[in-house]
């Protein structure tokens, strides 16, 4: 498989260079393999977001590259890439838009790119929405089902868009955590359907290594990867992965490094972001 | 229906409105608001605020609801009186759909591009604080009927309101729905259509609601100011609010309070349909 093979070389983002210059992201070096779960985790505010939003295309870079299947997506030449269904973000608090129905929702993607004519697109969404279990809320509008739900319904309408890269912006980081076990579950099972290249970001460390094939821990402002953990627990995983021996080892192996960070970020007092 | 009668707050209003009108019946009918003894050692101090000698403010100065329904069933068989509701829901809907028909493009306009802001806003900025009915004798001047003059004043009424939400209302869209819009390949139309309309369409709904309530506010005392169109539909058809202010001036007072009823029940009405109209223009907002 060669789709969603991302590489970010060497990409730093200053914000107000002329002004207060803060550095968001600092030479970050970061492959991610195709179809594979890579996690970022970092304290909040480290400059994660911002590294995700140059991949998607809303924020300029100020040098580095990022290349997605050998297409650059943005280089000095280029500083902003054109954001594409290639690459569909699942947005912190949703973004599903709260005037359409679920199901309108879902088939937004396909029909605006004319992939597929209304009544296509409504039966492919039917079956993807009952394939995530989802079947009972499609004319339900997104403001009438549960926060977990709705979440759903969002990864429903990236994979829609067939695209090569999910990119998750701590997705599940309002929800409750027994909400979040079932939706950690709910996602791998998607996944393992889809096979899609993610790219998530979370300041959890245990939902990190819970989900990834990867874990990297960054550094606080400025953003670059502090440590990258192969995690080493096969896929398929289910929730009790959580009470594995493994599981333990590599949360005590990262524990102290995304601690270390936290505190740091603490004391700098960054603000939430 | 049974449901209805058993809720309490639906007694505890009807209840509240037959005591304000048995008091209100009670005090007309007195026709003397207290002893004059007991004003007695104020006098000076009541002379000096302008007060008559013996007269005072008393509700029996008002006319008794009992009267006010007799007028009330006088004039319901009299064509001059729907005339007047006619006439004032005609001029209130026109500056009102015309408010809508160029304030919500207008406020689409000026959220959307930088340039139709840095033009269109100081001006607009400038004008808004002039109160409509300052605009009453500029307007009777400017347009070449009393009709039209009326149908502009309301039109202001809630132009501004109007346009103030549409600005307010796209501007806080938030910027998700643009990104993600983007993402799955909209263009600027389809941004336009799918993201920018609906999203102001909530605060469409309540600008004209507030916009409703001022042109009704405003339409009375256009008609009263402007004699309400006389020249054109003479006594008959002034409007509402000529039909007061007549009223004042041949001295039937129960005819007074019958036209303040009727615009109570004219701007309820008009309020009820649109609430319902935007219920219907936003139904996800239910779920909320």
């Amino acid at each position: 498989m060669t789709r969603g093979h991302i590489v970010i070389e060497d990409v730093v983002k200053v914000y107000d260079p002329q002004g207060a210059a803060v550095m968001a992201v600092d030479h970050c070096t970061l492959a991610i393999e195709p179809g594979e779960i890579c996690m970022i985790v970092g304290p909040s505010g480290c400059g994660k977001t911002t590294l995700l939003n140059a991949v998607a295309g809303f924020h300029e870079i100020t040098s580095g590259r990022i290349i997605m299947d050998g297409e650059v997506l943005c280089s000095p030449e280029k500083p902003r890439s054109t954001p594409g269904p290639d690459r569909i973000v699942v947005f912190q608090n949703g973004a599903l838009f709260p005037w359409k129905t679920n199901l309108d929702n879902v088939i937004f993607g396909p029909v605006m790119q004319g992939k597929l004519a209304r009544k296509e697109a409504i039966d492919k969404g039917r079956a993807m929405l009952a394939d995530a279990g989802l079947s009972g809320v499609e004319h339900n509008y997104p403001g009438e089902v549960s926060s977990g739900m709705r979440r759903r319904v969002e990864i429903v309408r990236a994979l829609m868009n067939d695209p090569k890269a999910l990119l998750l912006d701590e997705p599940y980081r309002a929800l409750d955590s027994l909400t979040k076990s079932v939706m950690h579950e709910a996602l791998l099972e998607i996944y393992y359907k889809n096979k899609v290249t993610i790219f998530f970001i979370t300041h959890d460390l245990e939902e990190a290594i819970f989900l990834g094939h990867r874990v990297a821990i960054m550094t606080t402002r400025p953003c670059k990867p502090k440590k990258i953990l192969n995690v080493d627990i096969p896929h398929p995983r289910d929730y009790s992965a959580l009470t594995s021996k493994r599981f333990r080892e590599l949360i005590e192996e990262t524990n102290d490094a995304v601690h270390e960070e936290a505190w740091k970020a603490f004391q700098a007092g960054e603000k939430e972001g | 229906m049974k449901k209805m009668l058993s809720n309490p707050a639906l007694w505890r209003g009807v209840v509240s409105i037959a005591v304000f009108l048995v008091l209100w019946e009670i005090g007309a009918r007195s026709k003397q608001w207290m002893a004059p003894e007991f004003f007695a050692p104020f006098k000076e101090f009541l002379g000096a605020m302008g007060f008559k000698k013996d007269y005072l403010p008393w509700i029996g100065a008002v006319p008794a609801p009992s009267a006010v329904l007799d007028s009330w069933t006088a004039v319901f068989v009299d064509a001059s009186y729907w005339q007047s509701w006619y006439m004032s829901f005609f001029r209130v809907m026109s500056g009102f759909i015309a408010a809508m028909l160029i304030g919500i493009p207008f406020g689409l306009s000026l959220a959307m591009s930088r340039v139709a802001h840095g033009i269109g806003f100081p001006v607009f900025e400038v004008l808004r604080p002039i109160p409509p009915l300052a605009w009453v004798p500029a307007s009777i001047i400017f347009w070449p009927t009393q009709e039209t003059a009326i149908a502009f004043i309301t039109f202001l009424g809630a132009f501004y309101t109007i346009v103030i939400n549409v600005l307010g209302g796209a501007r806080s869209i938030d910027v998700r729905y643009f990104q993600a819009a983007r993402s799955m390949g909209s263009s600027r139309w389809d941004i336009f259509r799918r993201v920018i309309l609906p999203g102001t369409l909530p605060s469409i709904v309540v600008g004209s609601a507030v916009g409703m309530g001022i042109t009704w506010e405003v339409v009375v005392a256009a008609e009263m100011i402007s004699g309400g169109g006389s020249q054109i539909g003479g006594t008959r058809g002034g409007g509402l609010g000529f039909f007061i202010w007549l009223s004042y001036v041949g001295g039937s007072y129960e005819q007074i309070v019958v036209g303040m009823i009727s615009i109570g029940i004219a701007g309820f009405v008009s309020s009820e349909l649109l609430r319902w109209g935007g219920r219907y223009a936003t139904p996800w907002l239910k779920a909320r």
